[in-house]
This record gives structure tokens, C-alpha cells and sequence, in this order.
């Protein structure tokens, strides 16, 4: 069978030969609708231009699996989309190649990469290519008449009874905490300087904690909600816009507190094809497949010239701006995420939020 | 054995000099001789399986258990401030240091020298990382000192306090300090909730804090109780496949076996779709009246889900090894207790039970043991009250990527089971385990 193979790629190799032998690069990402909206905008145009394959692999967070591989000399994926705090981390330990933002194409008026992307979205190791944000969504179905419209009211097991989805992990849940026990979202990461904020936000979380249901995987809430294992959730809010505009689910998300975040490309340190890869970045991050790619799911472009070419969503009937994190009506009590407190304190956090989940 | 002469034969009394073989060579040159060949390829045919135990299992929990010891990131990638600290050894924190108990402005120049050469390297983040593991926030002062080190110029102390007053920070030092050693126990006492205060003494981290310990008394316990659950339900079930005629037992054999060969996710999955507050399960009681609709039963992702998964998936192995040893007891020996006049309890427990001991042994060890590393099914169905101390391991191992504590976390759970299977062995005997 082995040697089947070997042959039969012998001799596709010797066809392709001669010609510029075509590339196959490992594309790891997060998976589900979000996954899909990638490969839908930027593996198949990037395929379809340049004659490479892309082997699309999905995993619960793609950061984790790099150090590993790095540190194992066996390194198999191309290109990685991570947290931000994540690509400042892994940059920092050297797990990361260098990534010559100044070959980064330009907007199509000209106007030059480094001016084109959103502030802070080119880092030395990454390229980000959409803004996220962590909100919360409800199943409207449990909520007639009385709907939970605040980050309070997801703490508020009186006023809107049900179990709750919570992403397992200290980032986000924390600032949301805080936001809902009164705290401003510019004063929320000096708070959790102290250990005082960190309990202070365990302490509401305990308001709720016999009450969650906790999730690791994105596609995760949605399908608690569609289960009706949970009432609310917190998510990704592309998730729950492709559960309820792409697949007619009665969910409806919660803006207020919502947490942004950048997703960026990465590629691991000794990536097999570290030249296709950076093409493919430089590919997938231009203009045109950023815009594209919020057609297929509510994550905002991460280029500014993206943001004209946004339209409808694929059903052809839905206006994507209004459904993105970065439009003024949801940003009006929203939080950025602040990568350098995470990469800093992740470890001190997360033990500690640990340790409050098991007790 | 060919070369040994008649006249040499053992049995005949020795009279004079060494026994020698028929050509004249002491006999055990001889017998060592023909014996060689055989040995050789004795070897010859376990090779392959001795190379492959030490590549897959010796080598990979050596390098664990180095790991759980050694971690070179600070010493690697700072050299001259770790040299400044082997070089003043007898400075201590609090005694021997500049009257503001920092160290000198020799030590801050090697501190900058190094700073400069990580920049070079990019390997602040890796020092800091590791400064980090045991104070935290320092991270970024490392990366962000490391970022500014080539503007550095002397003073070097006052510059660096320029740049980030946390250089003055007398418990920094000391986390240095003790990072610069590439061997320390400093990961085994995170593993243990324990920590170094800021005089170098070992102290237990607050209560808030603790996590690894009380996880490691869960994980004992839990597995105790999926160990007794399992042997609770395989008995009558091995009693009854041992006592069944052939082909009957066959039958009910297949009915062990099948989920024995079905995937782990998949069994766990459809635990998770049974048990689940909307699952099978609790409608079917919400239908039949026995609980109402608000009141369904929690029964997945907490310690219950994890109990009832967990036992349900080892199961096959306590059935198993009870069977085979039941199987070989003649029924004959409690016939004739009962005819000689025993009650059926005493029958069973003075003459049955005890020779189902070895399989107890064997079953009871193997569920225990499979148990306190079970990883995958408490992840999925344990929701936060019933994670196992495997993982906070692989949370180690793969989001906080902190190895060092990780393997610390698994020697410990290793020499746990080494310990247990110590213990077994001078309480029943080892030998007296039957595994079929």
C-alpha cells in the first residue's frame, strides 16, 4: 500500500515536474463556520491563482499544538490563525518565522500595507485578518417577553433563569466579570492587575457557576444552544450569526460587553514550506479575500480598504455591516482585548482560574 | 551439552584437577562454549522488542522525568548574569547586597549584556516565560527591557530602573537567582502547591491557590471508587460468563467484548447523548412523571458523568481477568461445602471467593492504575467537578506549554502508581495476580 502510494506520487511528481512543481501547505485554523469562510475566500482563490494545494486542518485553538511541534523539530503546518496574545508569545520565544510585513500588497488605491491595516494588526511574527469579539448569544425561544440585553443579565440567574455556556478558560470570562459586576471596560485590565480584581470577578462568577456548562471548541455554543442544553452562551460572534442567519436558529446576541480581539496568521518556525506560506499570507490578507471572507462569516476585515467592499452575506439577502463587532451600534460598551496583559499574566490567571474550578 | 565426555560425567567422584571435556578444555569453557551461540541468538530474537521498549518507553519517561528537573532557558540564554550568580553564591537575598537590597551595578551590567544578547537571539520571551512561571507580570519585563537593551549605557542599574522599576524588585532577584540553576526541585513543589517565599524558604502557595494537590486526592479517590464499582458489577457478570454452558457464554462474551472494541470517543459520545439534562435519559423520566421538567437531573459534566463514563469504559477490564480465573475453579468445591453441610454464603465466601482473589487482584490493579491516568473521558463529561489530575496535565503540556511542571505532574502520578503497585505486592503478592 505504502509503496503504492510512494509510486503513484512519483509519478505525479515527475508529471508536475519540469514545470514549477505545485506546493501542498497545511492551513490550521480554528474550524466550523469560521473555517469554512477561509477556505471558501482565501484557500480556494489562492488555488485557484496559483496552482498549490491547501490542506485545511482544524483544531480547538491552533497556538497549542506549535510549541510542540517547534520544540519536537517536527513541524507540520504551514500557517497557523491565533489569538493575538498567543502570536506576541509564541513571536517572543522564537517558535514563529519573521514575517516582512513591507511585502504585504498594498490597497488597491495605493495606499500602502503598513497604513491600510488596522492599528496593532501587524506585528513582527503576524498578520491579523479579522476582528473577533467574544459576546454572548440566548435562544430567544426561552426569553419571550423579557429578553437579557446587558453583560449584567447574563449573570442575573433570577431575572433570566437557564444554564450558561462558558468558554473554559480564564481570557474573556474575567473582563466580562468585571464589566457585569459595574466595572467600565477602560478600567477592567487595571483591575485585574490585583489580585483583588481577579477574585472580585471569580466572585460573580460564582454567582453562576453551578449554573454553566463549560465549552473549549467554538462550534461548541451553538450546538449547547440548539440543544437546548444551555439558555445563554458566550461565543464567537460569527458562530452564532451563522447558526441564526445561515441556518434560521432563534439566537440572538448580546453586544453589550462584547470583547474584540485580533485573529492572526502565523507561520511556525521551520514550517515546511515557509515561501508558499508567506504567500498564502500575503495572498489570503489583501483587500479582496478579507472582504470576501465577511461575506461568509460576521467577522470584521482587518484592512480598512476591506471595509467598503463588504456587502451581503452569501443567503444574498443580509446586510453583513450591521452584524459586525466594529459597527458603532455594538461597540457602545465594548471591550478590546488587551494581548499584552494576557501573553503576560495567562499563566498566573489561568492557575488560579483552575483552581477556582476545581474547588 | 554433546562435547561433555562420558568419563567427566558428574556422577562419578572428582579425584584430580579441574573436569575437562573429551578435547581437553575445562568443561564449563566448554559448556559456556556451546551455550554462546544459543544466548546470541536468544538476543538476536528479542532485540527488535528491546529496542523498541527503550525507544517508546524507556527513553521518552527518562526524558520526562529529566525534564520534571532540568530546564536550562535561564542559564542557556542569560549566561552572564547566571555566571554573576554562581560567582556570589553567598549573596542572599536580604543580606550582602547594595544598602537598597538590590545587587550591585555588576550584576546590572550583566543583566544588560544579557538583555542585549537576547535581543540578538530573540529569546527574551523564553527567559521571561520562565521568570514567569514563578512571578508573574514578569514577562513583559523582559521582553520589553530586552526590546530597549541597545540604548542601555551605564549605569547600567540606574538605566534598567529607568526602564522598568520592577528591576528593584528584591523578590525578582531572587526568582533569578533560583532560575539560573539548570537542575531544581522547584517545579516538583509547584506541583505539590508549594513555593519559595522571598527568603528562598519553602512555604505551601494560599489556600485560593491550591489545585494540584487536592486534584491528586480526587484522582486517587475517584479511581478507588470506579475500581470497586467495576468489581461491585463485573462479578456476577464473570461468575455468570464462567458458569454458562460454552455456547451461551459465547454470547454473553460478545456482549463484553463489543464495547470493549468500540472507539473510546464513541462510547463516551453516546454517554454524553444519554445523560445529557436533554438527553435520552432524562426524558424518558421526565415522561414517565418521575421528575418534572425543570427539575432534570444533572448527570453530565460534573464528577457523576465522569464516575458512570469512566466505569462503564473499563468495565471489560475487570470482567475479563475475573472470568479467566473463574473459569478454572471446579464447581465440585462448592458442591461439596454445601454437602458437607455449608450455608450458600459460607460456601461462597470460605470457598469460592478466595479463589477468585488473583483475578480480584488482577482487575482491581489494572482499573486502578488505567483509571488515575484517564485523560480523555473525564475532558469531555467531567465539566469542572470531575477533571483528573491528567488534565491539568495536558493543560500544561499544551496551552500554558509549561513542560517542565507538566512532567513534575506526571512523575509524581507515576511514582504514585509505582508506590501502589509496591504496596500490592508486599500486601497480596504479585505473583498471585491472574490477568487470564
Amino acid at each position: 500500500m505504502k509503496t503504492h502510494l510512494l509510486v503513484v506520487s512519483a509519478i505525479s511528481v515527475a508529471l508536475a515536474g519540469g514545470a514549477q512543481a505545485a506546493t501542498e501547505i497545511t492551513v490550521m485554523s480554528w474550524g466550523g463556520a469560521y473555517a469554512k469562510s477561509q477556505v471558501e475566500a482565501y484557500h480556494k482563490p489562492w488555488m485557484a491563482a496559483t496552482g498549490n494545494t491547501v490542506n485545511s486542518v482544524d483544531a480547538d485553538n491552533p497556538a497549542t499544538p506549535i510549541k510542540a511541534q517547534v520544540e519536537a523539530g517536527n513541524v507540520s503546518i504551514d500557517v497557523a490563525d491565533v489569538e493575538y496574545s498567543d502570536a506576541i508569545r509564541l513571536c517572543d520565544e522564537g517558535l514563529l518565522e519573521e514575517i516582512d510585513t513591507s511585502a504585504l500588497p498594498a490597497a488597491p488605491d495605493g495606499t500602502p500595507a503598513a497604513d491600510d491595516f488596522i492599528e496593532g494588526a501587524l506585528t513582527d511574527c503576524a498578520v491579523a485578518n479579522i476582528v473577533w469579539s467574544t459576546v454572548y448569544a440566548y435562544d430567544t425561544t426561552k426569553f419571550e417577553g423579557n429578553a437579557p440585553s446587558t453583560i449584567a443579565d447574563f449573570f442575573d440567574l433570577e431575572g433570566f433563569p437557564g444554564k450558561r455556556g462558558l468558554r473554559k478558560s480564564a481570557k474573556a470570562n474575567l473582563e466580562m466579570a468585571l464589566m457585569a459586576d459595574g466595572v467600565s471596560p477602560d478600567e477592567v485590565y487595571d483591575m485585574l492587575e490585583s489580585d483583588e480584581g481577579v477574585e472580585r470577578a471569580l466572585a460573580k462568577l460564582d454567582t453562576i457557576k453551578d449554573e454553566v456548562v463549560w465549552w473549549e471548541a467554538g462550534a461548541q455554543p451553538p450546538q449547547l444552544l440548539a440543544d437546548g442544553e444551555v439558555a445563554m452562551s458566550t461565543a464567537y460572534n460569527g458562530r452564532i450569526f451563522n447558526a441564526a442567519i445561515g441556518e434560521g436558529q432563534p439566537f440572538e446576541i448580546v453586544w453589550d460587553g462584547q470583547i474584540l480581539d485580533f485573529d492572526l496568521f502565523v507561520v511556525p518556525k521551520g514550517a515546511p514550506n515557509v515561501e508558499a506560506a508567506m504567500d498564502f499570507i500575503s495572498f489570503a490578507t489583501g483587500t479582496e479575500p478579507l472582504a470576501a471572507q465577511a461575506s461568509w462569516i460576521s467577522y470584521g476585515p482587518a484592512r480598512k480598504s476591506s471595509a467598503d467592499l463588504v456587502g451581503l452575506f452569501n443567503d444574498g439577502k443580509t446586510e453583513m455591516a450591521p452584524h459586525m463587532p466594529t459597527a458603532p451600534e455594538n461597540m457602545q460598551v465594548a471591550l478590546v482585548n488587551n494581548f499584552e496583559f494576557w501573553a503576560d499574566r495567562d499563566t498566573e490567571i489561568s492557575e488560579r482560574f483552575n483552581a477556582w474550578l476545581n474547588n | 551439552m554433546s562435547t561433555v565426555a562420558s568419563d567427566t560425567s558428574p556422577s562419578l567422584p572428582v579425584d584430580s584437577g579441574p573436569i575437562t571435556a573429551a578435547d581437553g578444555t575445562p568443561l564449563h569453557v566448554a559448556l559456556q562454549r556451546a551455550t554462546r551461540k544459543a544466548r546470541i541468538r536468544a538476543f538476536l530474537l528479542v532485540a527488535p522488542l528491546l529496542a523498541f521498549v527503550i525507544l517508546t518507553f524507556v527513553a521518552p519517561i527518562g526524558q520526562m522525568l529529566w525534564r520534571s528537573v532540568e530546564n536550562d532557558s535561564f542559564s542557556a540564554n542569560m549566561p552572564a548574569l547566571t555566571a554573576w550568580f554562581k560567582a556570589n553564591e553567598a549573596v542572599q537575598p536580604g543580606a550582602g547586597l547594595d544598602s537598597d537590597g538590590l545587587p550591585g551595578e555588576d550584576a546590572f551590567a550583566a543583566l544588560a549584556a544579557d538583555l542585549a544578547g537576547a535581543r540578538e537571539n530573540r529569546t527574551a520571551g523564553v527567559v521571561g516565560t520562565r521568570v514567569n512561571y514563578d512571578l508573574s507580570g514578569s514577562r513583559s519585563l523582559f521582553t520589553k527591557s530586552a526590546r530597549r537593551a541597545n540604548r542601555l549605557e551605564a549605569p547600567y542599574k540606574a538605566a534598567l530602573l529607568d526602564v522598568d522599576e520592577d528591576w528593584g524588585n528584591p523578590e525578582l532577584w531572587g526568582v533569578m537567582r533560583r532560575s539560573s540553576s539548570t537542575y531544581s526541585a522547584g517545579f516538583y513543589l509547584a506541583a505539590l502547591d508549594m513555593q519559595y517565599d522571598a527568603q528562598g524558604n519553602v512555604e505551601s502557595v494560599p489556600d485560593n491557590r491550591r489545585i494540584y494537590v487536592p486534584l491528586f486526592v480526587r484522582t486517587l479517590w475517584l479511581s478507588a471508587l470506579i475500581s470497586v464499582l467495576c468489581l461491585v458489577l463485573a462479578y456476577p457478570i464473570a461468575h455468570l460468563l464462567a458458569r454458562l454452558p460454552l455456547r451461551y457464554s459465547n454470547i454473553l462474551m460478545i456482549f463484553v467484548l463489543l464495547p470493549f472494541w468500540t472507539s473510546l470517543l464513541v462510547r463516551t459520545t453516546s454517554w454524553m447523548v444519554l445523560m445529557q439534562s436533554q438527553g435520552v435519559v432524562n426524558d424518558l423520566l421526565v415522561a414517565m412523571g418521575i421528575v418534572s421538567d425543570d427539575g432534570r437531573i444533572q448527570m453530565m459534566y460534573n464528577q457523576i458523568g465522569t464516575l458512570i463514563a469512566m466505569t462503564h469504559i473499563l468495565l471489560p477490564f475487570m470482567v475479563l481477568p475475573l472470568y479467566s480465573v473463574m473459569k478454572t475453579i471446579p464447581h465440585d468445591y462448592v458442591r461439596a461445602a454445601r454437602s458437607l453441610g455449608a450455608t450458600p454464603s459460607t460456601a461462597f465466601w470460605k470457598v469460592y471467593f478466595p479463589q477468585t482473589v488473583p483475578g480480584i487482584g488482577a482487575g482491581v490493579l489494572l482499573v486502578f492504575i488505567l483509571a488515575v491516568g484517564y485523560y480523555i473521558t473525564p475532558a469531555l463529561v467531567g465539566g469542572s467537578s470531575g477533571q483528573l489530575i491528567s488534565n491539568l496535565i495536558a493543560f500544561h503540556m499544551q496551552k500554558s506549554l509549561n513542560w517542565s511542571l507538566a512532567a513534575a505532574l506526571a512523575s509524581l502520578l507515576l511514582f504514585g502508581v509505582i508506590l501502589l503497585y509496591w504496596l500490592y505486592d508486599r500486601l497480596i503478592g504479585i505473583d498471585n495476580m491472574k490477568f487470564g
